[in-house]
């Protein structure tokens, strides 16, 4: 499948993920972040449940200190 | 545009800042002296010691609260902008109420957790609401890892990797960099 990972084109070979999946792939793995798929917040609790497919909008937003 | 064009323009819009540290005092005033319409400033801090090493506040402001400090250095630099003051830490309940008004929010808080509640908050509360974001301007050096990235109604402004610890502080170049790109942010967005 082909979806849009903050803001730019990412191909991968299965045809859904869920977010747990995906951040497993992308190895992002810090701790504070906002993941909105198709401009809806998907919450903490939902990551192992929600399930990413083609074409979707994906950004995640990783969150530090600092200001 | 002229300067006078400018801001007659800025006159009518109101910006949000939650926050008045590093990046909240600085952005406020930078949008002060443009000539921002109202500004709508929350923080329940007081100003100590230690910010002064990059936030807009003088040494004879130690002890003051930090949205009295900061009005008062803004009317000295510009008595025409209007200017709401919240000494209250803000949480999901007050946060939307308070900046219902705003044409656009600048997130200036110092820690990640109170960023994520915000930026969350935004997304289910104020969907259309643009909401300006600092994230990542520890240390020093590096300029040319600040960038802006946007996301729909979200604007990051920030390295997006520098976070601050005892040994990568904040301090003012990078701070007021990053303060200055979001204000410079809202300008964009108002001025279309």
């Amino acid at each position: 499948m082909n979806i849009v990972l903050n803001n730019r084109e990412e191909s991968f070979e299965q045809s859904t993920l869920t977010i747990t999946r995906l951040l497993h792939i992308k190895n992002f793995t810090f701790k504070m972040l906002v993941i909105k798929v198709n401009g809806q917040l998907v919450k903490k609790d939902e990551y192992n449940s929600y399930v990413i497919k083609d074409g979707d909008d994906v950004n995640v937003l990783h969150l530090i200190s600092g200001g | 545009m002229t300067f006078e064009e400018i801001r007659e323009r800025l006159k009518n819009f109101t910006a949000g800042i939650a926050g008045a540290g590093g990046l909240g005092s600085n952005c406020a005033v930078a949008l002060a002296r443009v000539g921002i319409g109202k500004l709508i400033i929350a923080d329940f801090d007081i100003v100590s010691e230690s910010n002064l090493n990059r936030q807009y506040y003088f040494r004879d402001q130690v002890g003051m609260k930090k949205v009295e400090a900061l009005k008062e250095n803004i009317l000295r630099i510009n008595p025409d902008v209007e200017i709401e003051i919240h000494d209250i830490k803000l949480n999901q309940s007050n946060l939307s109420t308070i900046y219902k008004e705003c044409h656009v929010l600048v997130e200036a808080f110092d820690l990640a957790e109170m960023k994520k509640m915000l930026i969350e908050t935004c997304i289910s509360e104020l969907p259309d609401k643009p909401v300006v974001v600092g994230l990542g301007m520890a240390g020093w050096g590096d300029s040319n890892s600040i960038h802006l990235r946007k996301s729909e109604n979200i604007y990051i402004c920030g390295d997006e990797k520098s976070e601050i610890s005892e040994i990568n502080p904040p301090l003012a170049p990078r701070v007021a960099m990053v303060a200055n790109l979001q204000a410079n942010t809202v300008l964009e967005i108002l001025i279309k």
